[in-house]
């Protein structure tokens, strides 16, 4: 709220466009955004950019931020990096080669498939659950907004996350290594962008999970360059660009593409963030101690329904579908040489740490004070929920008190109360006689 | 334990399934507003959600307690029956006296107390046929 950090966040809010309604309130799964002032504010230090309120304000209010396209030309040379979802926007082709070429014609010198990276990373994944003493499920690292929510509010279930990279990282490693050999330039002059179906991917390659530093320069939105891709969809080319990952990679783009390429008999995919928290609750409880691995996506269908998207999810996960068929049906497990788990950085090279944005207070005194506080107040309230006061609930409103954003008279039944109260002192104020 | 700075109370109802785990996730929401650091967590999460757990399957209704201080988490479940004829038997793991309807919910695996047991930093049980049993876990924050 009034805190101000140095976290960057692709998820903003357009202050103009915004009513003050209080639709995002009830839908933010860290319960990061209030209403104050008229206007919706988010909490930097809870916000895990997972896009939920870009889906439900119907003012388009919230926004995610991406690079601009015109930023490749900040590079001699450029190369996109086209999730795999990309590939589920464009109805009416016949093989993923019109996408990697339209990609070409709007200005990328090379492509190269994230789905490529999502076939090493299965890999690895795959080998890493051969080793012995390994927690259960261990769980997926590949979306950025579920790594978060485990740091906010699942941080004892964060040695679970596996510690391998995101594919987008993979891919942007091999692709620039790649293209430097082969055209002797220096990797300061190659641009590598991701085009990016989600703000989380965004966010997480600004202030990079697990790791250092990401090797991805930018993320251009889906939704920006799909208009610019589509003039150039149709053409056919006398030498099409040929994609070079599995049906396993390319699937990775929906949900449970993951968890089949890397552990089909005994892993659970769940997709939408209120979902992933309910398992991820359950995961804490030790109830799902027999998993071997988690996959959770914060979005309904896995990557294809990110709030950057053009098409719907459904239709684009079918057209995935569809399209993959062409690709290699080699296991990644076969399909990807040993010698690719070496020879690039494939692992974290950073500690995950927790996120402590729901802590009361630094010094537990103090927060047991605190909540004692809370309590009190909590008790008085109505616990209607209506989010008039702009908390999102009547227990976060208590909670706000307490940290001093708001006092108990922005709970608009309580003053409602409390203007009875003094008009009935005013009426009996009224009708005192002169003795 | 000193002196009680947070405490809470939750009923558990016999058979209630659709509100079980509610009482063991308002517990660690608690806790983490606190900051009690994650080993802990994980420790309170798993032996909550078991013995809630226990007092919707197996008794005849009951509570849980909270309690938390600087120096540790309590966790107290007492209920009014019907108790445990063999303590010895029921802390066996894969021993279990659960209903079908429970074990058709996959639950009855004959973990729970065990598992409370290995969890906590220190575990105690007293039960008495016909009039109940409370189960007590301490969890040491230092």
């Amino acid at each position: 709220m009034e805190q101000t950090t140095n976290r960057y966040h692709s998820v903003r809010l357009d202050k103009t466009r915004c009513k003050g309604c209080t639709n995002c309130l009830k839908h933010c799964p860290t319960e990061a955004i209030r209403v104050r002032d008229g206007r919706a504010h988010i909490i930097d230090e809870r916000c895990i950019d997972c896009g939920e309120c870009i889906r439900i304000c119907e003012y388009h209010a919230k926004v995610a931020v991406t690079d601009d396209l015109s930023a490749i030309h900040g590079f001699p040379h450029a190369i996109a990096l086209p999730a795999p979802s990309l590939y589920g926007q464009f109805k009416e082709i016949k093989s993923i080669s019109p996408v990697l070429d339209a990609l070409k014609a709007i200005g990328f010198e090379e492509v190269f498939e994230v789905a490529r990276g999502a076939d090493i990373v299965s890999r690895a994944i795959h080998e890493k659950l051969r080793e012995p003493g390994l927690p259960k499920p261990l769980i997926s690292s590949a979306c950025p907004a579920v790594v978060r929510l485990i740091q906010v509010r699942f941080p004892d279930l964060i040695p679970n996350i596996v510690d391998i990279r995101q594919p987008i990282e993979v891919a942007a490693e091999i692709a620039k290594d790649e293209f430097c050999r082969k055209h002797h330039c220096p990797p300061e002059d190659v641009g590598v962008f991701f085009i990016t179906p989600c703000p989380a991917k965004m966010t997480a390659i600004r202030s990079p999970i697990g790791q250092k530093k990401s090797a991805i320069d930018g993320a251009i939105s889906m939704m920006e360059i799909y208009g610019k891709m589509m003039p150039h969809i149709g053409r056919i080319l006398a030498h099409p660009t040929q994609p070079s990952s599995t049906i396993f990679g390319v699937r990775w783009a929906a949900s449970s593409g993951e968890a089949n390429a890397v552990c089909p008999d005994n892993s659970l995919a769940v997709d939408g963030i209120q979902n992933v928290s309910r398992v991820l609750e359950e995961i804490e409880n030790n109830m799902l101690s027999d998993l071997v691995f988690f996959e959770g996506n914060a979005c309904i269908g896995g990557c294809v329904g990110g709030p950057l998207n053009f098409e719907n999810n459904y239709v684009a996960k079918n057209a995935i579908r569809k399209l993959s068929r062409a690709c290699s049906k080699e296991n990644p497990v076969d399909a990807v040489p040993a010698s690719m788990l070496t020879k690039y950085p494939l692992y974290f090279d950073a500690e995950i740490e927790p996120n402590p944005a729901m802590k009361l207070d630094d010094n537990m005194v103090e927060a047991m004070k605190k909540m004692a506080r809370m309590n009190a107040i909590l008790e008085g309230l109505p616990g209607y929920d209506c989010g008039s006061c702009g908390s999102p609930t009547c227990r976060t409103f208590a909670e706000d008190i307490v940290r001093g954003y708001c006092t108990e008279m922005d709970c608009i039944h309580k003053l409602k109360d409390q203007l009875k109260i003094m008009a009935e002192r005013m009426v009996e104020l009224a009708q005192t006689k002169r003795e | 334990m000193s002196e009680s700075f947070i405490h809470a109370e939750y009923p558990v109802a016999k058979g209630d399934y659709t509100r079980a785990g509610e009482a063991s996730t308002d517990i660690k929401r608690r806790l983490r507003q606190l900051g009690v650091g994650s080993n802990v967590m994980r420790r309170v999460a798993v032996a909550s959600y078991e013995v809630e757990l226990n007092l919707v399957i197996h008794s005849d209704g009951g509570k849980l307690t909270l309690d938390v201080d600087t120096d540790g988490v309590l966790l107290v479940s007492e209920d009014v029956g019907p108790g445990i004829a063999d303590i010895s038997m029921a802390m066996r793991e894969g021993y279990s006296t659960a209903s079908e309807e429970a074990r058709s919910l996959g639950f009855g695996a004959g973990m729970g107390l065990p598992n409370m047991k290995r969890n906590a930093d220190e575990f105690d049980i007293q039960s008495e046929l016909g009039k109940g049993t409370r189960i007590s876990m301490r969890f040491r924050l230092a």
